[in-house]
């Protein structure tokens, strides 16, 4: 069981409090009516599926309810940062040479 | 090939079987083949073989970053069953059902197929409305399925707890009698020994690291670990790593990869006669015929490529299945493992031809592969020797994704698949 630290509470709890959206800063088209099926394709369905660092959501969902991301390194389930939605995406090379990936 | 059987078995017994042969060679790989297929799963092997048997394409090569045999296909639960809810997926289901039943006699190697019986239980109002609605859709398509009370499920399955006053009571269940286990090992084998014969190359520890394209965009070959191989067809099996392979020649795809985790208990005496699968309770069990009980537990709820899984999701599992078989509340388990399964949004596979031109991908069997072997090999080979889809495979299509003509089998089958 992973150990999940929350930005917005600021305490680690364990992972059957939170619950995984899947991957972080899949951003949804601006103008619908504009958007071509690619781009609903794109937006829906396809998914980078990374070996390695990504960045993901997640939302404590028994504990402040609330949406945030988080790096972590899925071949060994690491966690190496977590920070609130709505900020940038952090430099995943630069994360990635840090824990000397 | 020496061809297996009693006198073989016999023969060899007078010198205690220490003199035979090897099942497949170990070649290097050559420079050039027809067709190049990355992962030797059951799958992979599966469409070598037929590659060869029902195409006459026989320069083909198999190509595994570990062992033969040793990801997802060494891993599962080895249950067999087609009870699908849509038309797409029965078909495709059931064409592998068929391939089973002979499928020893036509390896000439024992993959254990056992049709002991496949039952689903149904645990609320809206199981059983769901299961019901399986077995009409199952009737229609030609798939056997039928529908038990809790007394006749007991009777199939002496060990299950019918109580009314358990968490999740059985209120019947779904009986598919064709459905049952096989030995994974053995049909990776098999398929190994069959497409050995033929002449295919199967290359161990060979990883694909580079999926090369010419100038109008086609496949090549492939560069590995022992170095380029050039192949005018790539057809791409990888099981969790599809994205990985996929991401060498540029193609996204709609997966994504979880860890799935199962476990086994001491060997006992036989004490199981069937396959017991929950979806709502999440847990589904057999006996192997060492005598371990074979349980699956569930996926992980994020991606990794770890293969192992979180403790509570076996935890969970063994929950279940402690109240549906109380008699088991104090055996104790013996190893538990996770693999890494690639997941469709509808949870239906594609097998399919690829915006690239000459490769081929067969991926997203999510929690529930193993059952198709056959079938999936038998059409992937078709796909990749016709250059079109088979009619079985027609619908699995990437395009799905963009036409919405989506195979939903989430609710079908979301977890024990």
């Amino acid at each position: 069981m992973l150990l999940i630290y929350c930005p917005y509470c600021g305490v680690e709890r364990p992972e059957t409090e939170f619950q995984c959206g899947g991957e972080a800063h899949i951003a949804r088209p601006a103008d619908p009516g504009q958007a071509s099926e690619e781009d609903w394709v794109e937006f829906l369905y396809m998914r980078t599926n990374t070996k390695g660092i990504a960045a993901e959501r997640w939302r404590h969902t028994n504990g402040c309810g609330r949406f945030f991301n988080a790096v972590r390194d899925t071949v060994s389930d690491k966690f190496l940062k977590f920070y609130k939605a709505g900020e940038t995406m952090p430099d995943l090379e630069a994360i990635a040479k840090e824990a000397g990936k | 090939m020496k061809r297996y059987s009693f006198l073989e078995l016999a023969k060899n017994a007078f010198s205690a079987h220490q003199n035979w042969g090897r099942q497949w060679r170990a070649p290097e790989p050559k420079a050039e083949y027809d067709v190049v297929i990355v992962g030797a799963g059951g799958h992979g092997l599966a469409t070598a073989y037929y590659l060869a048997k029902e195409h006459g394409v026989r320069n083909v090569a198999v190509l595994e970053k570990g062992w033969l045999g040793g990801g997802n296909t060494g891993r599962n639960t080895t249950i067999v069953r087609s009870n699908y809810l849509w038309e797409e997926s029965a078909a495709l289901y059931n064409h592998a059902i068929g391939l089973w039943q002979n499928l020893s006699q036509e390896l000439n190697y024992n993959v254990m197929y056992s049709a002991r019986g496949v039952m689903m239980l149904a645990h609320t109002v809206h199981d059983v409305q769901v299961a019901q609605r399986h077995i009409h859709a199952n009737r229609l398509a030609g798939v056997q399925n039928e529908w038990l009370t809790p007394e006749q499920a007991k009777e199939y399955c002496p060990p299950l707890n019918i109580a009314k006053n358990i968490r999740y009571p059985v209120m019947g269940a779904a009986l598919q009698r064709v459905g049952g286990t096989a030995r994974h090992d053995a049909v990776a084998w098999g398929y190994a020994r069959g497409a050995d014969d033929m002449g295919v190359d199967i290359i161990q520890n060979c990883a694909v690291t580079g999926i090369r394209r010419d100038q109008n965009g086609a496949v090549e070959g492939v560069e590995t670990a022992k170095g380029f191989i050039k192949a005018k067809k790539v057809g791409v099996v990888a099981a969790g790593h599809t994205s990985v392979v996929m991401d060498m020649a540029g193609v996204r795809l709609p997966l994504e990869s979880f860890p799935l985790q199962a476990l086994v208990s001491e060997p006992v005496k036989p004490a199981f006669p069937c396959v017991v699968m929950s979806n709502t309770i999440h847990a589904y069990i057999s006996q192997s015929d060492k005598g371990e009980l074979v349980i699956g537990a569930g996926t992980d709820q994020f991606v990794s490529y770890s293969q192992t899984g979180g403790i509570h999701i076996t935890n969970h599992t063994i929950d279940a299945i402690c109240e549906l078989f109380p008699h088991f509340r104090r055996m104790r388990m013996l190893r538990n493992w996770g693999g890494i399964v690639d997941t469709t949004p509808d949870r239906s596979p594609i097998l399919s031809k690829t915006p690239v031109k000459g490769l081929y991908v067969n991926c997203g069997w999510g929690t529930g592969g193993f059952k198709a072997t056959p079938g999936s090999g038998h059409v992937f080979a078709h796909t990749i020797a016709k250059d079109e889809p088979h009619k079985i495979n027609a619908p699995f299509t990437i395009d799905r994704f963009r036409t919405g003509r989506l195979i939903d089998e989430a609710a079908a089958a979301a977890v024990a698949h």
